[in-house]
C-alpha cells in the first residue's frame, strides 16, 4: 500500500511534467501564432492571421538560398561522418588491441569540450588555411563533434549483432569489404540511419561552430536567425517568427524520422533490446 | 580466426588487424581537427598582440570585466545543472513503470531540437510583458503587474531548463530504467518502503551516473552563448564566458587573446569534471544490471 505522502509526491511529479510540456508548448505555440499574425499589441491574440510574414522572410532573408545551404552542409557533414564514423565503432565494437581506452577517450574528448572552447582555436587555423568562410569549413567544423558522436552512438549497434553472423560470412570467403556491404550494413541499417538522422538534427541546430566558421554565402539557418533578430530594428518580429517555424519543421521532421527507428533512452544507453 | 592476413604479424598477436586498422581514419580526422586545432590554440594563447609570454593571461585576470564573466557563468550553469538533475531524477523513477514512456520521453526530448536560438526568440514573446505566461498570471490575479522575465539573469536560466532538462532527463531515465528490478523487489520483500529503497538501492547505483550527466550538462550550460545575448543582458548579469571569447575574436580580430579565453574556459570546466569525477570515484562502482553492466 502506499502512504498519502507518496501519493502526494506522485501528485506533485506529475504537476510538474505537466507544467513543464504545457510552458514549452505554449513557447513554441506563441512562435507559431505570431508567424501568422498581422499585428500582435496587448491581446491574448493578434488582430487578424496571415501568411504574407512567410513569403516576406522568404525574399528576405533568402530563405531558398540558406536552406539549400543547411541541408548541403548538413548531408555533406552526415554523409562523411558515417563513411568513417561506422567502420571506426566497428573497429571499437570488435577488436581488443593496446590503446583502445585511449581511443575511446580520443573519441570523448571532442563530446565533453563545449564547442566555442575548440571552436574558437578550430576557426582560427581554417582562417590560416583559407577555408573559414567557405562551405567547407562549416562542414569540416561541423564534423568534429559529429565523427566522434557516430562512432559512440554505432558501438552498442554493432556490438549487439552476433559475431556468429559474420564468422560465417568469413567461412564462406567474404573479406572485410564484402563482410560491410552484403552482411553489416544490411544489418545496421536502423543503427545508421539513427545515427545519422540525429547527425542531421545536431548539425542542423548547431549554432556555434557555424557561428564561428561561416561566411556569408555559407550560413545555416541557424546562424541567419540568430542575425537576423539582431537586425531586428528594421525587420517584423513576424517575419523573423516565420523563419523560426521552418526551422522548427525543419529539424523535427528528422527527428520524428529518426525516432521511428531508436527508442530515445536507447540513444544514450546500450541497446538492450533489438531495435523495432 | 580467419581475419585477413595482417600487414605486420607481430601485431596480428597483439590484436591489430586488417579491421582494427579501420578506426585510423576517424582518429586522424580527431586528432588533425580536434587535438591540433586545440594544440594550436594553448600555443597561439602564449603569443600576445603585447606583452609576454604570459601577457593575455595576466591581461584577462587583471580586468574584472574579464575575470568577472568566470563567475557570472558559473552563477548560471551550476544551479541550472544541479536543478535539472535534481528535476530528472524523481521524474524518471515515475516514468520508468509507465505505459506509453515513449510517448513522454519523445515529447521531453522535443526541445533538444529547438535550438537556443529558436527557445530565447520563443521565450522572447512568450514570457514578455505581454506574453501569454504574464497575462495569464493576471488573470488568475497571482500578480499584479507583469513581471520580468526577460534580458536578466532568469530569462536564461529557464532557456537552460529548457533545453538542458530534455537531456538529463533522458540520461537519467536510461541509467535508472537499467537497474534489475529484482533488486527493488527483494529489498520491497524484505520490508523496505518507496523511501528506503530508493535511499539505499536506487541512489548508489545511479550516483556514478549521475555524475557523468552532471559533466555533459555543465559542459552544455557553462558554454551558454546565444542565449544569454538574446534573451540576458550581455553587458550585465548575463555577460558569460563564451561571449567573451566570440567578442575578442570578431570584434577585436584579436585571437590570441580569444585563444587564451577558450584555454581559461576549458581549465574551469576540466576543473569541475575533475572534481565530481574524483568524488565519483569515492562511490560504489560495478554492476547494476542483471548481466553484465
Amino acid at each position: 500500500m502506499e502512504s498519502a505522502l507518496e501519493r502526494l509526491w506522485r501528485t506533485l511529479i506529475w504537476a510538474f511534467v505537466v507544467f513543464f510540456v504545457v510552458n514549452v508548448i505554449a513557447m513554441i505555440s506563441t512562435v507559431v501564432v505570431n508567424s501568422f499574425g498581422t499585428r500582435w499589441l496587448n491581446s491574448w491574440l493578434p488582430a487578424a492571421f496571415t501568411f504574407r510574414w512567410y513569403a516576406a522572410a522568404w525574399k528576405e532573408f533568402q530563405l531558398g538560398d540558406v536552406l539549400l545551404v543547411t541541408f548541403q552542409i548538413a548531408g555533406a557533414v552526415v554523409l562523411i561522418s558515417a563513411l568513417i564514423g561506422v567502420p571506426a565503432a566497428y573497429a571499437l565494437a570488435r577488436r581488443n588491441f593496446p590503446g583502445k581506452p585511449l581511443v575511446m577517450l580520443l573519441f570523448l574528448l571532442p563530446l565533453l569540450v563545449p564547442p566555442i572552447t575548440f571552436g574558437v582555436p578550430l576557426a582560427t587555423v581554417l582562417y590560416k588555411v583559407g577555408l573559414a568562410g567557405t562551405m567547407w569549413g562549416v562542414i569540416i567544423a561541423n564534423l568534429v563533434p559529429t565523427v566522434p558522436f557516430t562512432v559512440i552512438l554505432m558501438i552498442p549497434f554493432i556490438e549487439q549483432i552476433d559475431p556468429r553472423v559474420e564468422a560465417a560470412a568469413r567461412v564462406f570467403g567474404a573479406g572485410t569489404r564484402r563482410l560491410f556491404i552484403h552482411v553489416l550494413v544490411p544489418l545496421l541499417v536502423p543503427g545508421i540511419l539513427a545515427a545519422t538522422l540525429l547527425a542531421m538534427v545536431r548539425t542542423v541546430s548547431m549554432f556555434e561552430l557555424t557561428f564561428l566558421t561561416a561566411g556569408p554565402t555559407s550560413q545555416t539557418l541557424v546562424v541567419s536567425l540568430y542575425y537576423s533578430v539582431f537586425a531586428a530594428g528594421v525587420r517584423a518580429g513576424q517575419s523573423i517568427d516565420a523563419m523560426a517555424v521552418i526551422y522548427m519543421l525543419s529539424t523535427l521532421i528528422w527527428l520524428i524520422v529518426a525516432l521511428r527507428f531508436v527508442n530515445p533512452t536507447q540513444i544514450v544507453a546500450r541497446v538492450k533490446k533489438a531495435p523495432a | 580466426m580467419t581475419a585477413p592476413p595482417a600487414r605486420r604479424p607481430t601485431l596480428a598477436d597483439r590484436g591489430i588487424d586488417g579491421v582494427t586498422l579501420l578506426v585510423l581514419p576517424a582518429a586522424l580526422f580527431v586528432v588533425l581537427l580536434f587535438v591540433y586545432p586545440f594544440l594550436y590554440g594553448l600555443l597561439l594563447s602564449f603569443a600576445p598582440k603585447e606583452g609576454g609570454l604570459l601577457g593575455n593571461y595576466t591581461r584577462f585576470f587583471s580586468d574584472p570585466y574579464m575575470y568577472g564573466t568566470i563567475w557570472l557563468t558559473l552563477r548560471l550553469a551550476l544551479p541550472v545543472t544541479l536543478l535539472n538533475i535534481a528535476l530528472s531524477v524523481p521524474i524518471a523513477m515515475q516514468v520508468r513503470h509507465m505505459k506509453h514512456q515513449r510517448l513522454l520521453t519523445t515529447i521531453l526530448v522535443l526541445p533538444i531540437t529547438l535550438g537556443t536560438v529558436l527557445v530565447a526568440e520563443g521565450l522572447l514573446n512568450y514570457l514578455g510583458p505581454q506574453g501569454w505566461l504574464n497575462r495569464t498570471l493576471i488573470l488568475f490575479g497571482l500578480i499584479e503587474r507583469p513581471i520580468r522575465l526577460v534580458h536578466n539573469y532568469w530569462g536564461v536560466f529557464i532557456s537552460l531548463v529548457i533545453t538542458g532538462f530534455p537531456f538529463t532527463f533522458l540520461l537519467t531515465l536510461s541509467m535508472i530504467s537499467g537497474i534489475d528490478p529484482a533488486l527493488e523487489q527483494a529489498a520491497a520483500t524484505l520490508g523496505a518502503r518507496a523511501r528506503q529503497r530508493f535511499r539505499h538501492i536506487v541512489l548508489p547505483l545511479i550516483v556514478p551516473g549521475l555524475a557523468v550527466t552532471f559533466c555533459l550538462a555543465f559542459v552544455d550550460a557553462f558554454s551558454v552563448f546565444p542565449s544569454a545575448v538574446m534573451l540576458g543582458a550581455p553587458a550585465g548579469e548575463t555577460r558569460v564566458i563564451s561571449f567573451a571569447a566570440a567578442q575578442a575574436a570578431f570584434e577585436q580580430y584579436d585571437y590570441s587573446y580569444a585563444s587564451a579565453i577558450a584555454m581559461i574556459m576549458a581549465v574551469v570546466q576540466f576543473g569541475f569534471v575533475g572534481l565530481v569525477l574524483t568524488l565519483r570515484g569515492l562511490f560504489y562502482k560495478g554492476p547494476a544490471g542483471g548481466g553484465k553492466g
